[in-house]
């Protein structure tokens, strides 16, 4: 009886029979609007407005069923605040709103780790179906819908890849508190995220869409129902992005523990703030430009109709100057993380704590000024060019204070080769790489060649797949033992790190030379001359998806049937999450901790950071 | 900036020199044999002026990047043998926070570097327009461009067609130049965002609708050249390709001759030549 009153309350299973409800009535109500005149324009079968209606009112109505309607309504009946919901209600809240931000870090985890293994299925197709020129697995059509879910789920979902699980589990376990500074704002993002990531899959019952990830317009304007997907998805990916970094950067300012000054805040938590203003100022223009595309495809307006008054060029810049710092909050994070765990396994402080700090400050700053180089052949602003190559080649300067900070903070250490710090070790490699190819995009005579071919497409896997996907599996060898309590087997991590660091470089390193050789990106066929690179790039793909399958056997295993646990500091670390008995304690500190050193002072004769403060202190419950 | 006092007894074991001296020694070395023997094989070819600045282009900027890939390469792997650490207990490091000179070194270094790439880029882009599209307005344009031929490109779902303006306004299936002449391309788009990407030529332009999007390129002796649409244009973007042509002046006129008495009869019925072509609004893009 109680199993099945669990089954009935606020939680994903309302939630979802809500949303389809709420989908259905939206639908309903978009024929009702417009059905008449659409009937007037005999060959138009589809009614975006009703999509668009769907989805939102789904999405509100899934929100309402997992209860966050709850405290609101409490409050505008005169109850009292409160600010916790169900942070002690065991198994049950990691399937609805709860506010602890542990619970919504693990949610993230394995949320965000659903629809990467969805894009990177969608991978695998694209590959099989490159396998040959002339012999087709899929029509041009649906192939067109697997590149844009890829790209999409890949660059939406990903975008929270980072800081979604790792960032709300362990920042605030780092500054010393006892939550996020709006942990109902933390669970929205999350589950707006989830909402976002099945209205995407959705868009295969609308006909797909063709337009990839960055969705150009007029393209966007003339593609059947499955781009309203692609447009919601974004949005909503959008709305959670800002609320994610709004909440992190208040988190990161407000709720620090005394003696926590910015000097001695963790790097990792930098790589958190600089992502976060990145979200919070660049999301909204995504918000914004794909609010325009949802009102030239439903409301008739032409913002970007050339021959009604708009300018595509419009979309491309706007969807750029998000684009552009969108990179950047993807690879960003990794760069935090790295320069967090090599200290740990090289048993050295950070080396250059404020250089590293102004490496992130400066790439955070720049990646504003470059998003021209994205149209260096479209037409615009020639006369600007030099600029865009300029500040876009200026990059690399902060970008190498990172690598100057994480290569000298290896020197002369005493480097323990565990699976996180081999993913790091990798992200260096991969890094190098993806910077140096992007001088050949950066460089406006270079670009004319490799501008939209599989050149580029190389290039940006190598930064972001070795950048951010990379430093993804460092974090989660790191962080999980601390999560879960459990240790994660070694040797299967081993072998995991090896295929994957192999078949990733064999798979991505052929496609400079198959871009050099003149495909351009998104095709279904190419010349048949290349078809032998395009196989073994295939190929090294399939072994690249099957090591993410021996991951996930070694997650599956350990967390499920092995359980070893884990000692409270695995690593030997000085930060002070590992500080925590695992697993953590529902409000992390029993006293608030007084710092009074930076988290990496191996080799130092310091006290240790973070100890408890003596009394309780004030205002910081 | 974080410095702490460099530690005397760790700064002269050695490491720090060894490692200076096989940068110094590999990167001259590998230099410019990446230079000499990989430059070269870089596209997209000899076949026009800005192809070929592409190409000169390319081998500088892969000599330039040697050395900072030398450079990561040989410490990672110096570091990771040297400093492996031997005890099976955690045993920590020298604590080392910072040198000042070494940052103010490699500040110096990378903005030298960046400084140099964005000039050399900028002057390669003055010298030749690059191949890139330019817009309405090109800024960068090479010598002589005033006498320049103007052929039209224009890209719809899913071909290339191309008229010849100083010939009728004829417009043809397939794009034949005359060898050793500047051209002035007009690329524009009648539907979605295309890109007339002419490889061995070192041409890329988008096509957009309702803008006449202007690249140069200086043809050199005769030869075939593949084009491609790069930029995703619906579904049949992967079947967007074509063969074009260079060809010598006398067959370039015979070629053109024919191909006003095949489609001149039709330019009546053609859009009069417009630098762009709009479509009915009504009809929307597509």
């Amino acid at each position: 009886m109680t199993a099945f009153r669990r089954l009935i309350g606020f939680n994903l299973l309302t939630a979802v029979v809500l949303g389809i409800g709420g989908w259905y009535l939206g639908w309903f109500i978009g024929h009702q609007i417009t059905g008449k005149s659409l009937d007037f324009f005999g060959e138009i079968d589809q009614n975006d407005i009703s999509i668009f209606l769907g989805y939102f009112m789904g999405v509100i109505a899934f929100l309402l069923g997992l209860g966050f309607g709850v405290y609101p309504w409490a409050r505008m009946r005169g109850y009292p605040p409160s600010l916790r919901e169900k942070e002690t209600a065991g198994i049950g809240r990691y399937f609805t709103l709860c506010t602890d931000h542990k619970v919504v870090g693990i949610q993230y985890l394995w949320g965000i780790g659903l629809f990467f293994f969805v894009g990177g299925l969608n991978a695998m197709f694209i590959r099989a179906e490159l396998l040959s020129p002339t012999n087709h697995i899929f029509p041009p059509g649906q192939y067109l819908t697997l590149v844009g879910m890829h790209g999409t789920m890949m660059m939406g979902m990903m975008t929270s890849g980072i800081l979604g699980p790792f960032a709300n589990y362990v920042v605030p376990l780092m500054i010393g508190a006892r939550r996020m500074a709006f942990p109902r704002i933390e669970a929205l993002t999350f589950w707006l995220l989830m909402a976002a990531g099945t209205i995407l899959v959705t868009t295969i019952l609308f006909g797909g869409f063709p337009t990839g990830w960055t969705g150009y317009e007029p393209l966007n304007d003339q593609a059947n129902g499955g781009m309203d997907a692609y447009i919601a998805f974004f949005a909503l990916v959008g709305i959670s992005m800002t609320l994610l970094g709004l909440n992190l950067m208040a988190t990161i300012i407000t709720m620090r523990a005394p003696g926590l000054t910015w000097s001695r805040l963790p790097i990792f938590c930098w790589g958190v703030v600089s992502t976060a203003i990145l979200m919070v100022l660049a999301a909204p223009v995504l918000v914004a430009v794909l609010s325009m595309a949802m009102l030239d495809r439903t409301g008739q307006t032409s913002f970007f109709i050339a021959s009604a008054g708009g300018s595509p060029y419009l979309y491309e810049n706007l969807f750029w100057i998000f684009g552009h710092p969108e990179v950047y909050i993807l690879a960003l994070p990794g760069f935090g993380i790295v320069l967090e765990l090599l200290p740990v396994f090289s048993r050295k402080p950070l080396w250059g704590y404020r250089l590293a700090v102004a490496g992130l400050m400066g790439v955070t700053l720049l990646s504003w000024l470059v998003w021209q180089h994205h149209l260096f052949v479209s037409g615009i602003n020639s006369d600007l060019r030099p600029f865009y190559m300029l500040s876009t080649e200026l990059i690399s300067i902060p970008t190498g204070f990172t690598f100057l900070c994480g290569l000298m903070t290896i020197w002369r250490g005493q480097l323990r080769f565990t699976v996180p710090m081999l993913f790091c070790l990798a992200w260096f490699f991969n890094f190098l790489i993806g910077g140096l190819s992007g001088v050949f995009l950066s460089d406006t005579p270079s670009d004319v060649t490799t501008h939209g071919s599989f050149f580029s497409m190389a290039h940006f896997h190598y930064t972001i797949m070795g950048g951010l996907v990379f430093t993804f599996f460092a974090a989660i060898y790191y962080w999980v033992p601390k999560m879960f309590g459990v240790e994660l087997n070694e040797l299967l991590g081993k072998i995991h790190f090896w295929l994957m660091f192999i078949a990733f470089n064999s798979t991505f390193g052929p496609l400079f030379a198959v871009g050099f050789l003149g495909q351009p990106r998104r095709v279904v066929s190419y010349p048949s001359h290349l078809q032998f690179l395009n196989d073994w790039v295939s190929v090294s793909a399939f072994v690249l998806g099957f090591s993410m399958l021996i991951f996930l056997a070694n997650l599956v295993y350990c967390l499920v049937f092995a359980r070893v646990p884990a000692p409270a500091n695995p690593w030997a670390s000085l930060s002070l999450e590992f500080q925590l008995p695992s697993p953590v304690p529902v409000h992390n500190f029993e006293r608030v901790p007084v710092f009074t050193g930076d988290p990496y002072g191996y080799g130092e004769a310091a006290p240790p950071v973070g100890v408890p403060a003596p009394s309780p202190a004030g205002g910081m419950s | 900036m974080t410095t702490a006092p460099r530690d005397g007894v760790i700064a002269n074991d050695g490491h720090g020199r060894r490692f200076v001296i096989a940068f110094i020694v590999l990167s001259v070395i590998a230099t410019p044999l990446v230079a000499i023997f990989v430059g070269p094989l870089f596209p997209p070819g000899n076949g026009s002026a800005q192809a070929h600045e592409q190409v000169f282009d390319n081998t500088w900027l892969v000599a330039i990047m040697t050395p900072p890939a030398v450079f990561v390469v040989v410490f990672l792997l110096y570091a990771l043998v040297s400093f492996r650490s031997r005890s099976a207990a955690v045993v920590d490091g020298p604590p080392i926070r910072g040198d000042a000179r070494i940052q103010a070194v490699w500040m110096a270094a990378t903005g030298i570097i960046v400084l140099f790439l964005a000039g050399f880029g900028s002057y390669e882009l003055v010298q030749s327009g690059s191949g890139g599209g330019q817009g309405p307005n090109p800024a960068f344009t090479p010598a002589g461009a005033s006498k320049a031929m103007d052929v039209q490109v224009i890209a719809q779902q899913w071909e290339f067609t191309y008229r010849y303006p100083s010939y009728g306004g004829v417009e043809v299936p397939h794009l034949v130049l005359p060898a050793n002449t500047l051209i002035r391309l007009h690329v524009t788009s009648l539907d979605a965002i295309h890109s007339f990407w002419a490889y061995q030529l070192g041409v890329k332009a988008d096509a957009n609708p309702g803008v006449d999007n202007v690249a140069y390129v200086q043809t050199k002796g005769p030869m075939t050249f593949d084009i491609h649409c790069a930029e995703l244009c619906g579904l049949w973007h992967g079947y967007m390709f074509d063969t074009g042509q260079v060809v010598d002046a006398s067959r370039f006129a015979s070629w053109i001759k024919q191909q006003r008495t095949y489609f001149g009869p039709v330019v009546k019925y053609l859009p009069k030549y417009s630098t762009i072509y709009l479509p009915d609004p009504q009809r929307r893009a597509g």
